[in-house]
């Protein structure tokens, strides 16, 4: 029972991890994208309509373009949502917070609709979205898993995307902590004015770091539709993307920490239905959900305390840059 | 900015416009609307096939067809209204109070748990003052610790609020479960239907109007505290220059938590608003987003309460109209989302043309 929950557990985390890794990225150029929760689900409802659009052109779906398709279509949705905030943000130096919120009611928006309508828009005479077969390649999984007992449980037992959110997590620590990239992001993130003036185009790195963050985040909606759920249901993912921003503070902007903590949120949305306690019913499981954010507050606020300089949010966070107005 | 590598001078670049002109503000302002609604109409074209005008003639229907649709609007306008004059003394000051949704929530379950628990035992001129001060207390409370945690060690404000919205939407819900009606339902249904122990009175036999004067009377009263009192003008100064206040002698802590307990006050009000002269019910997501939305109202309008009016005005026309366009047609009701969504991307963008102007190279403006 407790390999069942730990898998759970990280499947749980996984959307939270992809957020929260995009997320970080995005900070670490100085930009706080509050759109983290549309991009996710604008990720996630991109990769549903690649994915039903295929399955209905086609006969016998090819496994191999089963699981690129939805992919692909995911990234482009999400580097919209990305190019979108990033014009807005740095290019017309718009307040970060609005744009952000405004990203999200649209990105939410966008997903919904498209999920209630999609059907009746397609016209394919379909009743729903049905993603069973797609969703079959996607949570293909190491053939040996079953072998292991609760080894291949915990480690062997998931679909190729969870793997890719720890690798994409684990690159992206080494990325910023040990390469010339990392450290010029970090620099335009702390202070874009010292940044420009030694030499980095700043506005290319809060574009680049901004994208790359929403197409990683988009992956999360992508993974919680078509892997973890299997099919489309409107406000399914929830305020997931809320807690993947909530997980970047808890992880204090560390990627490799993020891949952790990731998991240690997802125990906690879902711990409530593994305890048996007299007493302990429906409404206490409300109590419990508050938890993640509970030790988010509790994080930020010790940090804040300590003021510790290594985990410490970039220092320019939130604030647009405009070179004349040093 | 785009730089060319072998030209020694930008192509473009970006001057701040020294002052900015009201009217030059306002076209500009103006054609963003215009254009966002050009666009709206094509994207609606794209996906339902129907002509753009017949699709602005449904939405001025769904905002406006009937009485009691005229109603619905002032009264959605009125709410989402009350909470934007919430955040507003926040923003000025630079204090990311995004937590206006669970202050509000908050506001509304101190509301409705007065409703629930004493509503039988005292008369209601005495129950509807008690709901007042549980509901404002309640929503201070929630926006001070936020603020406390700022003046106190600095912490990060936008993320505390944030955090805050979760926790009072949880709790809401746990006391939702406890005392759900009926029990075990798992949901709380119209609070004390027949006795109406706790509902706003109705004026002129209008369910809503009373919302609508408490709100109209709290944008005067924004208004003249922003703009005339003291409080107002040390929070303009420290929201522009945290350092020039301190060395003005403001004390930059206190009005960082009296604007808080202000900005929470109200939120406390919106959400009694919501509670006992709405939905005489409460849930989760009573307050269904505006927390956010107010942030997005707030902001287009400059932080000015009379401008808000216009702004929270065009939101709650978009959604209602949006919302006809898809009940019309079958589709999904998150269709006014993605209208809105639009609509502000373009005034956000629009502010740069306000405070900007963009100089083309000499060369390249005379080969043009």
């Amino acid at each position: 029972m407790i390999a069942a929950f730990i898998q759970r557990a990280i499947m749980q985390g996984i959307p939270l991890l992809f957020g929260s890794t995009g997320e970080i990225i995005t900070e670490k150029s100085g930009h706080l994208n509050l759109g983290i929760p549309g991009i996710m689900y604008v990720g996630g409802i991109s990769g549903v309509i690649g994915s039903f659009f295929y399955q209905h052109s086609v006969e016998q779906m090819n496994p191999v373009l089963a699981v690129l398709i939805p992919f692909g279509c995911s990234l482009l949705g999400s580097l919209l949502m990305g190019l979108i905030y990033c014009f807005l943000t740095v290019t017309l130096r718009a307040n970060q917070n609005v744009t952000g919120l405004a990203l999200t009611t649209f990105g939410i928006g966008v997903g919904n609709f498209f999920g209630g309508s999609l059907t009746k828009l397609s016209g394919t005479g379909a009743t729903s979205i049905e993603l069973t077969q797609a969703s079959i390649y996607f949570k293909t999984t190491f053939p040996f898993a079953d072998k292991l007992g609760w080894v291949g449980t915990i480690f062997f037992s998931y679909g190729f995307m969870v793997y890719l959110a720890v690798i994409i997590a684990l690159v992206a620590a080494y990325v910023l902590k040990r390469t010339r990239i990392g450290l010029q992001l970090r620099a335009v993130g702390e202070n874009p004015a010292t940044a420009d003036a030694a030499g980095i185009n700043v506005n290319r790195y809060k574009y680049v770091a901004t994208c790359a963050g929403s197409m990683i985040a988009g992956l999360g909606g992508l993974y919680y539709v078509v892997d973890y759920m299997g099919v489309w249901s409107n406000d399914g993912f929830g305020d997931r993307g809320w807690l993947a921003i909530a997980l970047v503070i808890f992880a204090v902007w560390r990627p490799n920490v993020g891949i952790l903590g990731s998991f240690l949120f997802g125990g906690l949305y879902i711990v409530h239905t593994y305890i048996q306690i007299p007493g302990f019913g429906i409404a206490e499981q409300e109590l419990f959900k508050m938890l993640p954010y509970v030790v988010t507050i509790i994080v930020l606020v010790v940090t804040s305390i300590r003021e510790k300089r290594e985990s410490q949010p970039p220092a320019s966070l939130g604030l647009a840059y405009f070179r004349e107005e040093r | 900015m785009k730089t060319h590598d072998k030209a020694h001078e930008p192509l473009l670049h970006i001057v701040k416009r020294s002052a900015p002109v009201w009217w030059r503000a306002w076209l500009i302002r103006v054609i963003a609307v215009v254009a966002a609604l050009i666009f709206s109409g094509v994207i609606s074209f794209l996906l339902t096939g129907k002509n753009p005008i017949e699709i602005y003639a449904t939405m001025l229907d769904g905002a406006f067809g009937t009485e009691r649709r005229i109603w619905n609007l002032f009264q959605a306008l009125a709410m989402l209204l009350c909470v934007s004059l919430a955040v507003t003394p926040a923003f000025k000051m630079r204090f990311w109070n995004i937590g206006a949704e669970g202050q509000a929530l908050i506001g509304g379950f101190a509301a409705a748990a007065c409703m629930l628990k004493i509503g039988d035992a005292l008369p209601n001129y005495l129950l509807i003052p008690l709901m007042i001060i549980c509901s404002v207390v309640a929503g201070a409370v929630w926006a001070v610790i936020p603020a406390f945690f700022k003046a106190k060690w600095g912490t990060n404000e936008t993320l505390f609020t944030l955090m805050m919205n979760y926790i009072a939407i949880q709790l809401v819900s746990y006391f939702v479960q406890i005392w759900a009606v009926p029990a075990g339902s798992g949901k709380i249904g119209t609070i004390n239907p027949n006795t109406m122990a706790g509902w706003l009175p109705e004026i002129f036999g209008q369910k809503y109007l009373l919302n609508i004067i408490i709100v109209v009377a709290l944008t005067v009263l924004m208004y003249i505290y922003l703009k005339y009192s003291k409080h107002g003008y040390e929070i303009s100064v420290v929201g522009e220059s945290e350092n020039t206040a301190r060395y003005i002698g403001i004390n930059v802590k206190k009005v960082i938590l009296r604007t808080m307990l202000l900005s929470g006050a109200i939120c406390g009000i919106a959400g009694l608003l919501l509670v006992a002269g709405t939905d005489h019910s409460i849930t989760g997501d009573t307050v269904a987003g505006r927390g956010f939305t107010a942030i997005m109202v707030s902001w287009l309008a400059k932080f000015n309460p009379i401008y808000m009016i216009v702004t929270s005005f065009i939101i709650v026309f978009l959604q209602k109209g949006a919302g006809e366009i898809a009940t019309t047609l079958g589709l999904n009701h998150a269709f006014s989302d993605i209208i809105t969504g639009i609509i502000i991307f373009f005034i956000i963008g629009s502010e740069f043309f306000i405070n900007y102007s963009i100089k083309f190279r000499e060369k390249e403006a005379q080969t043009k």
